[in-house]
């Protein structure tokens, strides 16, 4: 209902004319530099529209005239950045790791890039810094599957293990001693206890645990061959023994006979992929560089 | 529909108002701006605010160019707030930004001071040192070259526009943009190196890959402009509306700080007068209003101390020579205390109370201050540790029965010369150390090489026998040994290791 339209003397501002259970309302106008920031705003957003990326519709949306993308954007910061590192990155691609490993600044950038590559293609089975898990080696100890110079990661990261899209792959099967019947299962049970003794460091020195070991065992998880102490063969990818760091147990777990005898009698053999195709040489390199040098590097 | 509500006559009576407004609540808080014409006068108190300010202004312009060797490659700038490299060079003084609670110190520092020198002689930071005075009396001095002194400003002012009048003002303001850009480039060479900043503006090379950057450029022209408005057309509208100081001298002054004063026991009642007048039965202040004249803020001194009065005692120096001339004592107007003045007007001395409870307090304070900051910079360290356990793993099991810990180890380095550092462990039996790069196999130390006046970055790897081990945390000590001159530092560290119960 519109009301009347009053002026009060004390302010000297005229009511809007409504009224409210006896409560009116000044009608005082905005500031006029409020009034004119507002348009000012009104006319920028009409600018904004059109230079920039605006109104979606759908499936796309208004480019702009300036046609300004934040993926062109990005492309032009990586390009930029890719500029300011240039000299290293080329050294990187021109040297050898071993060579790399000796110049100290050139090491620097490529244990940073080879941070970030690691968090985006290996951390997912490896765990973060490394650490492994239950099927998925530690990277970060002393106990390597497949050797751990520089040029045995190298030649892993690119052919990978067992995989299948690449002939150079490094390979290696383990007899399935329990499932084909190759030995009883009260012959498994022994050597599974032997093992066990081996990791920890109390191996008997007799016993038919070791004899089986040394019959059946020794020939490829022990480096010379007869070794009643496997300390492993990385021509053929078998664990050592005799660490106390039980690949199938996982990090900082102890080896107990369940997992020694599930792994004697069918074992299961570890996939990695190979990234020759998916990550650059350099990458690759800065990836082993990285990798040795958590710590367990050879 | 309008309909006019009169609030006066009965119809008002019957709605009261819940206050009474009185005439002068009506007046509106809003004073139009008038020019001010500070008039020249000379003295005592003009002479050292022009001796004075003219130093601080020295001091300002020439303190960036000023050198001091360093020899390790650091800028060789006596005076440097390096931002981009996060330093601060003050003399043989490098400060780190870890270390900026000296910033802090010296501001506490100064405002203290502030209040040390406001409590003992009044306002004398507003009327002699604050740059807005310091920068605003260089402009009056310029427009005084160019457009003449008080009555022919105003003159000018007043009068038609002619080519003379559009000269001299052009003259002071291209001269007053001349030295606003000065005072912007000084400002921004306090950050920046100033020779080589300097002559990369004098060669054009401004913005990308150059040492003046936009941001530079910015910061020298708004810093330039600001001065600009400041000095040559806000001046007193800054002091009386914008700055804080003079809101809160009433905390700093007592009954015992010295402050500008005109003596109204003596002055009043004030009447015209020439050389014979008879003083015996009237004031001594002959209303000249040369006070008010010379004023920078244009205020009348004979009202009291007030607000605006900046304490730049221009007024004392013109009194002064009016009173010579009429063969009367100076001093109408003077800086004394308000327990003084009013001791002299019941005619007795009063007494200057320089030393009292107040002044003892902000002076010890100052001294407390001052003392912990020498304290802190000649007890610096020249060798800082930082270290960061790794979260992932926590810890590594190696092969026969060894713990493995890594850790981000940065050394701070601050010191003008490079040296070797030896690091060894404190607390943890037959540990051994690798580091990345500088020691590739375990030992029982490590040496590792740092850049001057830079961090080192280290990846260290900490070996231990599970047997030395307490569980899951067991504390130890890194020890760095300085190779050149001995100094040792400790740092507190933690080694992980496998819970005790779960592994045996």
């Amino acid at each position: 209902m519109s009301g009347v339209i009053e002026h009060d003397a004390i302010s000297g501002q005229t009511t809007n004319g409504h009224e409210w259970d006896g409560i009116k309302e000044l009608n005082t106008p905005m500031p006029i530099w409020w009034v004119y920031t507002f348009f000012a705003c009104i006319l920028f957003a009409i600018g904004y529209w059109v230079l920039y990326p605006a109104i979606p519709l759908g499936d796309h949306y208004t480019r702009g005239v300036l046609g300004v993308q934040a993926r062109s954007q990005l492309e032009s910061d990586l390009a930029a950045q890719a500029e300011k590192f240039k000299n290293q990155r080329d050294r990187i691609a021109a040297l050898g790791v071993q060579d790399i490993a000796k110049d100290h600044d050139l090491m620097s950038y490529a244990l940073k890039g080879g941070d970030i590559l690691f968090r985006n293609n290996c951390q997912p089975c490896h765990q973060a810094g490394g650490s492994g898990a239950a099927g998925f080696p530690v990277l970060s100890d002393n106990v390597w599957l497949w050797g751990g110079t520089l040029d045995a990661i190298q030649t892993t990261l690119i052919h990978g293990i067992r995989s299948e899209k690449d002939p150079e792959t490094r390979q290696s099967m383990m007899p399935a001693w329990g499932r084909d019947k190759l030995l009883t299962p009260e012959q498994i049970s022994q050597v599974s206890d032997y093992v066990v003794a081996m990791e920890t460091q109390h191996a008997p020195s007799s016993g038919p645990g070791r004899e089986i070991y040394v019959a059946n065992c020794a020939a490829c998880h022990s480096s010379d061959g007869a070794n009643p102490i496997s300390d492993g063969n990385q021509t053929v990818g078998a664990p050592p023994l005799g660490s106390g760091v039980g690949l199938y147990a996982g990090p900082n777990k102890a080896v107990t006979k369940d997992i020694v005898m599930a792994q004697v009698w069918n074992p299961r053999h570890g996939v990695m992929p190979a990234w020759a195709d998916r990550l650059t040489p350099s990458e690759i390199k800065e990836l082993t560089l990285y990798v040795h040098e958590l710590g367990g590097g050879q | 529909m309008r309909v006019d509500v009169p609030v006066s006559g009965s119809h008002a009576k019957a709605a009261k108002l819940p206050f009474e407004p009185e005439a002068a609540e009506l007046e509106p808080l809003y004073e139009k701006h008038r020019k001010i014409y500070p008039k020249y006068v000379k003295g005592f108190y003009r002479s050292l605010k022009t001796w004075i300010g003219g130093g601080l202004l020295v001091f300002y312009f020439v303190g960036p160019w000023l050198r001091w060797s360093r020899d390790n490659g650091s800028p060789s700038q006596m005076f440097l707030l390096d931002m981009a490299h996060e330093r601060a060079y003050i003399m043989g003084v490098e400060i780190w930004p870890q270390e900026i609670y000296y910033l802090a110190g010296a501001l506490i520092l100064g405002a203290f001071g502030l209040f040390f020198a406001t409590t003992l002689f009044g306002r004398v930071w507003c009327g002699i040192t604050c740059p807005q005075t310091v920068f605003t009396d260089l402009f009056v001095a310029v427009e005084r070259l160019f457009e003449g002194d008080r009555n022919q400003r105003m003159r000018r002012d007043r009068g038609p526009w002619s080519l003379d009048k559009a000269l001299r003002k052009g003259s002071t303001l291209i001269t007053w943009v001349a030295i606003s850009l000065i005072i912007g480039w000084t400002w921004e060479i306090y950050f920046n190196e100033a020779f080589t900043t300097t002559k990369a503006l004098l060669e054009g090379r401004i913005g990308e890959g150059s040492p003046v950057s936009w941001g530079v450029m910015g910061f020298a022209l708004g810093v330039g402009a600001i001065f600009f408005v400041l000095a040559g057309f806000a001046r007193e509208q800054f002091c009386i509306y914008m700055c804080p100081w003079p809101r809160f001298q009433a905390a700093m002054y007592d009954e015992d700080s010295l402050v500008v004063t005109y003596e109204t026991w003596r002055g009043e009642p004030r009447a015209a007068a020439h050389k014979d007048t008879d003083f015996t039965n009237r004031g001594h202040c002959i209303d000249c209003k040369q006070c008010v004249q010379v004023c920078p803020t244009g205020i009348d001194i004979r009202d009291g101390s007030q607000l605006a009065c900046i304490g730049c005692a221009l007024c004392v120096d013109a009194c002064d020579s009016i009173m010579t001339l009429m063969n009367l004592p100076p001093g109408l107007i003077t800086y004394d205390s308000f327990s003084r003045q009013e001791a002299r007007a019941k005619g007795e001395t009063g007494r200057y109370r320089f030393f009292r409870g107040r002044t003892f307090a902000y002076a010890g304070l100052m001294a407390l201050v001052v003392g912990i900051m020498a304290y802190g910079l000649l007890g610096r360290s020249n060798t800082g540790i930082t270290v960061q356990h790794e979260r992932a793993p926590m810890f590594v099991s190696l092969a026969a029965g060894h713990i493995r810990n890594g850790y981000d180890f940065k050394i701070l380095r601050m010191a003008e010369e490079p040296t070797t550092y030896v690091l060894s462990i404190k607390g943890l039996p037959n540990a051994s150390l690798r580091a990345v790069f500088y020691a590739e196999t375990d030992q029982p130390v490590v040496e590792l090489p740092v850049k001057a006046d830079s961090v080192g970055s280290y990846r260290v790897y900490v070996t231990a026998a599970k047997a030395v081990l307490k569980g899951k945390a067991t504390d130890f000590t890194f020890v760095l040994t300085d190779k050149s001159t001995g100094l040792v530092t400790e740092q507190q560290a933690m080694f992980a290791g496998p819970d005790s119960t779960t592994n045996p």
